[in-house]
């Protein structure tokens, strides 16, 4: 019987594994990983300085580990070439594996912004276990004291606040003028920005960074206004783009993401698609929550029951613990506006309605992140 | 009365404050939540939490 083929060995790919496990012990199942195929959570990567974790603290499991407990064959170090879809089979580096049903769990890259200068090697971009583990062994020798990241979204933001609570001098440049602009509301990314000056974090809004270059002891940035930051670190933190070049070439419908229906299924019979590569009526989801329902659901279809993706309302958690923040997203193409019903030192309320009065969307910070759970149950769930 | 947290997000459950939103009343031991709960905050299923006893 050939094997179920999960490409990915992220949150996606694993929990996917695990949820098929429990409904069929005996499917084969193979998983693909490009990296070591160490289990670990992404999210938990913008969290190792204020919980004193390295990278191998995340490390849940290696390949051989995760094999072992799932009953299943991991290659590792190994990259995934094409997928040729009429005979069934994904094509890698190293050879062939033929598929009973595929599935693409490969995740998103990072966005690299179009720098220039002799020190654009030297930029961190954290996206995965392994670039965190190059990212805290180049803080080892303990000499590197000051960062400068690019990008003041949610990543940006969250990276501010760890390094912050590990001591180290955080600057952010964003042009956009102010905190996780995609996602809040301005009261919100007020409060979180005087949250985060409180730790010490300095802003630069408005230019973009245009160039990186070594000095002697570190790197300065060159910014489109003409100033000059200087910085042991720059760490480039603008958004994700998920994966779809594989997808792509094997003549799969792609758009923002690889297209998936109700299903999860692509537009290939055999192929499917879940997490941050996926792309759903439209709605790209890098998140942890919609991840999980998905992981579930696709679970049971691959085993033979064939059924519909349904969402639970999904705030998403930004691990800004300086001032924590719930924001359940508003959809893309909704209009309405952004009402503050609060709006108080770092507690900030702030409502979405449509234009027919529906709450499509919500930002809590500070103490009032416990009315999540409550104003979540008011938001339609997406697809619904 | 113990603490327990979900590896994949952070969340922690405190058995003294139990989950009221999902209807897990204060005090709810971890051992007496039922299988079928989900962490409010990322959505793994309480069988494969991870969870690590923190205090």
């Amino acid at each position: 019987m050939d094997p179920i083929i999960i490409i990915g060995t992220g949150l996606a790919g694993y929990n996917l594994a695990k949820e098929i496990r429990k409904l069929d012990k005996e499917q084969p199942l193979l998983l693909i990983s490009q990296d070591d195929g160490r289990s670990y959570s992404k999210p938990m990567l913008s969290t190792g300085f204020t919980k004193n974790k390295t990278a191998d603290d995340l490390s849940m499991g290696d390949a051989a580990k995760m094999a072992d407990q799932l009953n299943a064959e991991i290659i590792i170090d190994t990259i995934v070439k094409s997928i040729d879809t009429a005979r069934k089979v994904v094509v890698t580096d190293k050879a062939e594996y033929a598929y009973k049903d595929l599935v693409l769990g490969v995740g998103a890259d990072v966005i690299s912004p179009p720098l220039e200068g002799d020190g654009t090697d030297d930029v961190f971009s954290i996206n995965d276990l392994q670039d965190y583990a190059k990212f805290r062994q180049s803080l080892e020798t303990g000499e590197k004291k000051s960062v400068l990241i690019i990008g003041a979204g949610l990543i940006g933001c969250e990276f501010a606040n760890d390094l912050a609570n590990g001591g180290y001098d955080s600057q952010v440049v964003d042009p956009v003028g102010r905190c996780l602009p995609a996602l809040l509301p301005e009261s919100a990314s007020a409060a979180v920005q005087r949250g985060l000056e409180g730790l010490g974090v300095k802003f630069h809004w408005g230019p973009l960074v245009k160039a990186v270059n070594k000095t002697e002891t570190g790197l300065t940035a060159l910014l489109s206004d003409g100033a000059t930051i200087d910085a042991d670190i720059v760490i480039s933190a603008i958004g994700l783009r998920p994966r779809i070049d594989l997808a792509k070439a094997a003549g799969i419908r792609v758009n923002r993401g690889v297209v998936v229906n109700r299903q999860l299924q692509t537009s290939d019979t055999h192929v499917y698609a879940l997490g941050d590569c996926k792309e759903i009526e439209e709605n790209v989801t890098l998140y942890v929550l919609p991840l999980m329902a998905e992981a579930r659901t696709l679970a049971k279809t691959l085993t033979g029951d064939i059924t519909d993706i349904k969402y639970a309302p999904m705030p998403v958690m930004v691990k800004t613990p300086c001032c924590p923040i719930v924001v359940s997203p508003v959809p893309a193409g909704v209009n309405g506006n952004w009402t503050d019903e609060a709006n108080e030192g770092n507690n900030v309320k702030s409502l979405f309605h449509d234009s027919d009065g529906q709450l499509r969307g919500f930002a809590l910070t500070g103490d009032l992140i416990k009315e999540k759970a409550a104003l979540a149950k008011e938001v339609p769930t997406l697809l619904s | 009365m113990k603490k327990w947290e979900c590896v994949v997000c952070g969340y922690i459950y405190d058995e003294e404050l139990g989950d009221p939103d999902e209807g897990i009343k204060p005090g709810t031991k971890w051992a007496d939540i039922p299988e079928d709960w989900i962490c409010p905050d990322c959505g793994v299923g309480k069988d494969d939490f991870d969870m690590v006893e923190v205090a």
